[in-house]
């Protein structure tokens, strides 16, 4: 049997609330007995993603967004999900030093640091309705557990 | 959020986490002082930082833009090996210096 688990949390776009999905999401993944630099990358990751929704996604209007965790075996899905006012062009959103709001000293540098700290990075978005992201990240690549080595 | 003024030069020291929710606030309180006392040189202390995301990347680029028109300069100090890869990564470091200090 394959070893699962999952986590949901919801909360308000408060930017407050940045802090605390990445230590929710943080606090999940240790399960996996991650590194501190694994940690470091998906807790950037999460931070840029739930930023996305509170500044672009919402306008800075409060409402619910979603962060959804999954671990499948030791591949770590975290989603974040809001129902905002979605991306038009996605390829342009997700271009390094894009932004919309570079009035609000926004660096455009979020989504290409999404990419280059987790695995995988999929944006699925509709104009009016909301923006999807899933992430995904092998926690432990090629990294031998020293307690299977006979001493 | 601490802040020092020495001259034309203002330090701004760092909280634990920079995010979206801590970089407003440096935005809005350094930008009063770079006004008020004529900055011209602009010092980020990461000293007590162990987080940042591309809003702490916004909030120097915006700096940089802000004393860059009159020839300032901005810098970084006592940068941790994450933030140092999260700057080096964004590229922010054509624009800012990063001062090694000396190992003691």
């Amino acid at each position: 049997m394959r070893n699962t688990n999952e986590m949901e949390v919801t909360f308000d776009s408060y930017s407050a609330n940045e802090r605390f999905a990445r230590v929710a999401v943080a606090a999940f993944m240790t399960q996996l007995n991650p590194t501190v630099e694994e940690v470091a990358d998906v807790k950037t990751a999460v931070s840029e993603a739930v930023t996305n929704s509170i500044i672009h996604g919402y306008e800075q209007e409060v409402h619910k967004i979603s962060v959804n965790c999954q671990i499948t075996e030791n591949v770590f899905i975290v989603t974040v999900k809001d129902t905002g006012k979605g991306i038009e062009d996605i390829e342009q959103a997700m271009l390094p030093m894009y932004t919309t709001k570079p009035e609000l000293d926004r660096s455009g540098m979020g989504f290409a640091f999404m990419e280059a700290f987790m695995d995988k990075v999929e944006v699925k978005s509709a104009v009016g309705e909301g923006t999807t992201v899933r992430m995904e990240k092998t926690i432990g690549k090629g990294r031998s557990l020293w307690t299977t080595q006979s001493l | 959020m601490k802040f020092q003024v020495q001259e034309n030069c203002l330090t701004i020291f760092l909280p634990r986490e920079v995010d979206h929710h801590h970089a407003e606030q440096i935005r809005k309180d350094a930008d009063v002082l770079i006004e008020r006392s004529h900055i011209r040189y602009v010092i980020f202390d990461f000293k007590e930082t162990e987080f940042m995301d591309s809003s702490g990347i916004g909030a120097v680029m915006g700096r940089y833009r802000l004393i860059h028109l009159i020839g300032g300069e901005v810098w970084g100090v006592h940068a941790n090996a994450r933030i140092k890869k999260i700057l080096t990564m964004s590229g922010v470091t054509k624009i800012m210096q990063i001062y090694e200090e000396d190992q003691k």
